[in-house]
């Protein structure tokens, strides 16, 4: 049904934008020219692959094209909670900001790149604004990655007051002169009748569109992955080697938005002509 | 199949709320493509708003006699008796869930999902949590709807009173609560914070709405139903909601709708029962008005008596259907979450809901037989009622 619909849903903008946008629906992806172990052992299946109707970086990072393409430097902080941040004595390498960084990096040898991400448990999107500050300081960073939600609708938290978090985190990284990802929750199919995610995921869509933000919709794309069998999200295990290849894809995915939604050295160009 | 119970009640008004059963129970099994048969899907309004203007409209069409019948305090005493029903099936049906994420948090230690595992703390100190839910505060998810249900009941019978005064003064007081809370963002606290899912103080407007119309109001409302002018209103606010909600599945689209026009119409409060679901619930109900009309055939068809028992017999088949649709997702983690074990689990479900009602039907007709037999009981025939 879904399939059929965003068909549909092609056929209608292609109608409605014209050929110019019917191009760029060939989704490029900047994880392409890197090769890499999934590529490599499933050559005709990208495991990471995200239909490009989820992935869509509609604001402009403008902090973010200055940075590598004038200054040759580009620092991303990732706030988040525990979805950020992964287990184990690599678990930061294995992680999604990790991996981000690494893609950019082979991406981008000429640019000196750093993530750094800010991550803890339990931590509602209120109680990341409050040490947004700082970070922001200490790390100058020309883009921010907030990834939050989860924590918020696991403890009910006022769907108004989760907005009006969102709009101050916001108001923060803006005046510290810094673009801005929102990312949202993870899709976890065990936990769904436990955790009611939609309305908070709603809001962030809301305040996303509102301040004309980016938003990494992190729940569609990992449902995705389920439902189209990339990877099995339902598994009981206490394996580690999902998760790993799960946050791979989330770094890779992540930085195709990124070099999408700051309009990076000619990307658009590369597939189509 | 035996007949549906001979009373002289809408059965339409039977149909519309056993589909809205349906869809409830369709839309709680979380990621279940034969949920995108469900209004959800294309429009503002969901099958709730439906569930509770089709309870407030019976509320007052059953008790709204018993009120004349017998007076104020009998008949507060039985809708007070109904709010406890609903109460104890409520917490019966969180004895359920608790019992399932414990048994899911015994098993499933996926390093992935670490953070959300943390929901499950509220297992490690019960004193609290169930105190928290005795007291509707704490609700988990899908286990809303009752808690609104129980409220609105319980401080039904003064409505009902001034409904059966003055109607038009009634409905008037009902507006200014939804317009005060609206207005001062007054709501129920929930545990651990935040507030109810489904506002009571704005949720009654729908609840009160129905009612009123049981009382008179339908019949008042009958030329503005009838105008063609209403239904090409009411067709073209569904268009307009259609296409907005295209936008939601596709992200792509977001941009078609214009700047001032997202500025004002998000976010869609369904907590606060946002004035767009109200009128995306009007259109919809006006033109199921001016399609189905009272003495439709098909309302006597056997193709449709399914879904009319499970409308006749709603608390019973609500709470089936929430437990069902735990008891799917459940079969989809634990066995197959493909789309195949979907559908088996959508279809498994309804199917057993209709039988649930089919026998309940038949059970309430033997008794009523049983009693009609006895001539000496004859008046307890009529105590016997219907339940809203």
């Amino acid at each position: 049904m879904k399939a059929v619909m965003s068909g549909l849903c092609v056929l209608a903008l292609v109608a409605a934008q014209g050929p110019a946008m019917a191009q760029s629906q060939a989704h490029p992806d900047a994880s392409k020219p890197a090769p890499n172990v999934h590529t490599l052992s499933q050559p005709e299946v990208d495991p990471c692959e995200v239909p490009g109707y989820i992935l869509f970086g509609e604001g402009k990072l403008e902090h973010v094209k200055k940075a590598v393409e004038e200054n040759k430097r580009l620092t991303i902080l990732v706030v988040g909670s525990g979805s950020s941040v992964l287990p184990g004595t690599d678990g930061a390498g294995k992680a999604y900001p990790g991996r981000l960084e690494e893609v950019l990096r082979k991406r981008y040898p000429g640019v000196e790149i750093s993530v750094v991400a800010i991550a803890k448990s339990r931590q509602t999107a209120a109680d990341m604004t409050q040490g947004l500050d700082k970070a922001l300081l200490d790390r100058k960073p020309d883009l921010v990655i907030w990834q939050t939600g989860t924590v918020d609708a696991m403890r009910g938290v006022d769907p108004e007051s989760f907005r009006t978090s969102l709009d101050e985190g916001i108001d923060h990284i803006i005046d510290a002169g810094a673009d801005l990802i929102l990312m949202n929750m993870q899709y976890s199919p065990r936990t769904e009748t436990m955790i009611s995610l939609s309305n908070y995921a709603d809001m962030m869509r809301v305040v996303a569109r509102d301040r004309e933000v980016p938003l990494f919709d992190r729940r569609e794309i990992m449902r995705y992955w389920n439902d189209n069998g990339n990877f099995d999200l339902n598994l009981a295990t206490k394996d580690v080697t999902t998760a790993y290849k799960v946050h791979d894809c989330l770094g890779r995915a992540l930085a195709s938005l990124v070099v999408e939604a700051a309009n990076l050295d000619g990307i658009k160009a590369r597939p189509t002509q | 199949m035996a007949p549906a119970i001979p009373t002289d009640r809408d059965l339409r008004l039977d149909l519309f709320r056993g589909l809205a059963l349906w869809f409830i129970f369709l839309d709680h099994i979380p990621s279940n493509i034969v949920a995108w048969i469900t209004i959800r899907n294309y429009g503002f309004a969901d099958a709730t708003e439906i569930f509770i203007f089709v309870s407030g409209f019976t509320a007052a069409f059953v008790y709204g006699r018993a009120m004349r019948d017998y007076g104020f305090v009998v008949s507060s005493a039985r809708i007070l008796k109904r709010a406890w029903q609903i109460y104890v099936a409520h917490i019966f049906l969180f004895v359920i869930y608790m019992g399932q994420i414990a048994y899911v948090a015994r098993g499933f230690q996926n390093p992935l999902y670490a953070e959300e595992m943390n929901i499950l703390e509220f297992l490690q100190q019960p004193d609290v949590t169930l105190v928290q839910a005795l007291l509707l505060k704490f609700k988990p998810v899908n286990m809303d709807v009752l808690p609104l249900y129980i409220v609105l009941m319980a401080c039904f019978p003064p409505m009902l009173w001034l409904l059966l005064r003055n109607a038009t003064v009634a409905l008037a007081l009902s507006v200014l609560l939804y317009a005060l809370t609206w207005e001062f963002g007054w709501n129920l606290p929930a545990y651990p914070s935040g507030t109810w899912y489904f506002n009571p103080l704005a949720w009654q407007l729908l609840f009160v709405f129905g009612a009123w119309c049981a009382l008179g109001g339908a019949e008042r409302l009958k030329w503005l139903l009838r105008s063609r002018i209403t239904l090409g209103v009411a067709i073209a606010y569904l268009v307009f909601a259609f296409l907005i909600t295209l936008t939601w599945h596709f992200p792509r689209l977001a941009p078609l709708v214009p700047r001032w026009l997202a500025e004002h119409i998000y976010p869609i409060d369904k907590t606060n029962l946002d004035v767009l679901r109200f009128a995306h619930f009007l259109a919809l109900a006006a033109i199921a008005v001016y399609f189905v009309p009272r003495d439709w055939a098909p309302l006597r068809s056997r193709w449709l008596r399914p879904a009319i028992l499970c409308g006749q017999h709603s608390l019973e088949i609500f709470c089936l259907g929430v437990f069902l649709a735990f008891a799917a997702h459940f079969a989809k983690v634990e066995i197959s979450p493909g789309i195949p074990m979907q559908i088996l689990v959508s279809v498994l479900g309804i199917l057993i809901m209709v039988a649930v009602a089919w026998f309940l039907s038949w059970y309430k007709d033997a008794t009523a037989r049983k009693i009609a037999a006895r001539p000496v009981d004859r008046s307890a025939k009529s105590s016997l009622g219907g339940e809203a």
